[in-house]
């Protein structure tokens, strides 16, 4: 017995050894990321620029004339979100990192960003669009921008480069995206347009495939466009059927349409069609460019829009960190001030566009209007800001 | 709504009720014959449709050899012939081993363990591609090379009349089957009798293997047409439509073939029609209200017989 109770309070000593808090030379920054789970190729779009982040600065980053060794905490949140939340609930509290870096999707963000917040700890999501993330807590920020504020940017676009008057919308009444983003259209384009210009505001439900009655429905209705805020493997069956069923007219989408995927696919159908997102990997010059190309000799392949936003996320932490000038070793007190630091952020000039946060941590930054192209890449076409 | 419109929306229909009607052959056949609902039948379609994908790549890549020198247009339709036909028989044996290994040790368990033996069998068949392929999802080759025809204002691919005359044609194939072979006739013995008809001689794992086999090669021709229409495969794709297939199943009446497919054939019009006339938000809703009331009137289908020798539910 006496053994035993030696043996344990001695494993005990090694695992309290070995979870002791490091010492203030070294800055922990916490990754909630969907490693596994329905969206894995976001989770490692995430793992590769935070990565690519550390490699860049060498895996340290002076502050206030001292050297800090910086160390991720990536965690896995399965993109589900009570998983998120207990991700950051870790974060905080057992491994006592800084900052936190992700939730991605809003299902996962907004959950998460509770526990952030309750925690008084910083927490930047890359990708989350979803106003409820962010909204009325004073620790939680994000880097893109708003669905409010995709919705009528892609009337205005719409209104201004074909010069149509009548819209029709086909969503997912089901998944929370798709509905928002529907929703924000329709009011955008009734207040360009009055009232009833919106002539057919079609639905399904996830997991449908066939489409050709909506289709039907909205081809007899006299619609100049469809707008369908959808996910890839939907976008490619809705424009195929759209095609088949004789409806030529253009299809525009919202940044759910910005994965390679869409492309293999769909394929020619989608040629010469219009998207919202956050940033045109095609044609991008500068920073933008340095970052594409760094990652594509790194991983292969075009980083899509969660890999460019996170690298910008890491950017503005950074810039952060750096401006709060000292890092104590009290955490709640480095914490309130990476925090405040954050809230100070004006003009930031990322690779996604430039940022201001405003009172409620959301960014005020342009959205990117991109074509794909007929060699099947996304294409810059437009810019669009507030 | 406009004449055109109208017809537009029965071919639409027709393409839907297609695949509607091929699945629900699979369930109608099983719970006839072994009184059993084969929940994992959705998935099976979707296995088909994986293996169509990789049989119609494969005959691809070996098309482009240049193998045979045949004019690009009798090639993809050789191509397409000769997936069904390979794609068919690997399934029938997927079927079958899910019939071995799933449903016979549980031959004179209460049915309600097999019924959950099938939804178990469904997950591990939807993770077992997951874990495989991984979560990417698959376009599917195209085998028909899309030609509209114009006719008077209604738009018809070429696609759709394929996938509506396979379906057809298999049902009615099936049907012969059963009403003029031997095997065919033990099987409607089968499902008269499951007690008796075995003390004549009739193997029912035989008949079994053989019912399994018949419905998974079904849903691996409805896997391809899928494949077809609507280009883009993932591991849960089989979920929504085998539980629909099933509803028209149990609509076509207790081991009906041809109640099976007009049962199929049916939801696809109610589907179409309701998001036709009605907001399409309430297609579900409206389309199996109107189910449940037609199932009220007639709660053995369209053809079901009212007694069955024995219900061992």
């Amino acid at each position: 017995m006496l053994k035993k109770v030696i043996a344990i309070a001695f494993f005990m000593a090694i695992i309290v050894g070995a979870c002791a808090p490091a010492g203030p030379d070294t800055i922990k920054i916490g990754v909630n990321a969907p490693i596994t789970g329905d969206i894995p190729k976001v989770g490692e779009g995430t793992k590769f620029a935070a990565e690519m982040w550390l490699e860049a600065i060498g895996g340290e980053l002076e502050i206030g004339g001292k050297t800090y060794a910086i160390e991720l905490v990536i965690e896995d949140n399965e993109a589900k979100g009570e998983s998120a939340a207990a991700v950051n609930q870790k974060l905080t509290t057992q491994d006592e990192v800084l900052v936190i870096v992700g939730p991605q999707s809003s299902k996962q963000a907004v959950p998460a960003g509770g526990v952030a917040n309750d925690n008084k700890t910083p927490m930047v999501s890359p990708w989350s669009t979803n106003p409820a993330t962010t909204l009325d807590r004073p620790w939680v920020f994000r880097t893109p921008f708003l669905d409010p504020f995709q919705g009528p940017v892609i009337a205005n676009f719409v209104t201004e480069e074909y010069g149509f008057t009548k819209a029709a919308v086909l969503y997912d009444v089901a998944s929370d995206y798709p509905k928002g983003l529907a929703d924000n259209f329709l009011s955008g384009w009734e207040d360009i347009h009055g009232a009833d210009s919106v002539v057919a505001f079609e639905s399904f439900t996830t997991a449908d495939t066939d489409f050709s009655a909506q289709i039907t429905k909205i081809k007899n209705t006299g619609a100049e466009f469809i707008f369908s805020p959808q996910y890839y493997n939907e976008v490619a069956l809705i424009v195929q059927q759209a095609h088949e069923l004789g409806f030529n007219a253009p299809i525009v989408g919202s940044d759910s349409w910005g994965s390679a995927e869409l492309v293999n696919l769909c394929g020619e159908d989608c040629y010469g069609l219009f998207f919202s997102t956050h940033y045109a990997a095609d044609g991008a010059t500068g920073a933008t460019k340095d970052f594409i190309d760094a990652y594509n000799a790194k991983h292969g392949y075009i980083p899509d829009d969660v890999g460019a936003l996170t690298w910008d996320t890491f950017l503005i932490i950074q810039k952060a960190m750096e401006d709060c000038g000292e890092i104590t070793g009290d955490l709640a007190v480095d914490r309130a001030c990476v925090r405040d630091a954050l809230a100070q952020i004006k003009n930031f000039a990322g690779i996604t566009g430039e940022m201001t946060f405003t009172e409620q941590g959301d960014p005020i930054k342009c959205a990117v209007i991109v074509q794909i192209s007929d060699e099947g890449t996304f294409k810059f076409y437009d810019q669009a800001c507030p | 709504m406009q004449l055109q419109s109208f017809f537009q929306q029965i071919v639409n229909a027709l393409q839907l009720g297609s695949f509607y009607a091929l699945i629900a052959l699979g369930y109608s056949m099983v719970y006839g014959v072994l009184m059993l609902f084969n929940f994992a039948h959705g998935d099976v379609f979707m296995v088909g449709s994986y293996i169509g994908f990789f049989v119609s790549a494969g005959l691809l890549a070996l098309a482009k050899t240049g193998i045979l020198p045949l004019a690009d247009n009798v090639m993809l339709g050789l191509v397409l012939v000769l997936t069904l036909f390979i794609t068919m028989l690997l399934t029938s044996f997927v079927g079958m081993l899910i019939e071995r290994i799933g449903y016979r040790p549980l031959r004179n368990a209460p049915r309600a363990s097999a019924a959950i033996t099938g939804l178990m069998i469904g997950i591990i068949l939807e993770t077992g591609n997951l874990a495989i392929l991984g979560p990417t999802r698959l376009s599917f080759p195209a085998l028909i090379e899309s030609v509209s025809y114009d006719i008077g204002g209604v738009l018809v691919t070429n696609k759709k009349m394929v996938i509506v005359f396979v379906s057809i044609f298999l049902t009615l194939a099936l049907h012969q089957f059963v009403r003029r072979t031997k095997w065919g006739m033990a099987m409607r013995a089968m499902a008269f009798d499951f007690v008796v008809v075995p003390l004549m001689g009739i193997s029912i794992n035989k008949i079994a293997l053989l019912t399994f086999a018949l419905g998974s090669a079904l849903a691996a021709a409805a896997g391809i047409l899928f494949g077809v229409a609507y280009p883009v495969l993932d591991p849960y794709m089989g979920i929504l439509f085998g539980w629909k297939a099933f509803v028209a199943a149990i609509l076509g009446g207790r081991g009906s073939i041809l109640g099976a497919s007009l049962a199929g054939f049916m939801l696809g019009f109610i589907e179409i029609f309701v998001a036709a006339i009605f907001p399409s938000t309430m297609r579900d809703l409206i389309a199996f209200s109107i189910i449940l009331i037609i199932l009220t009137f007639r709660p053995h289908g369209f053809f079901g017989e009212p007694y069955s020798a024995q219900l061992r539910l």
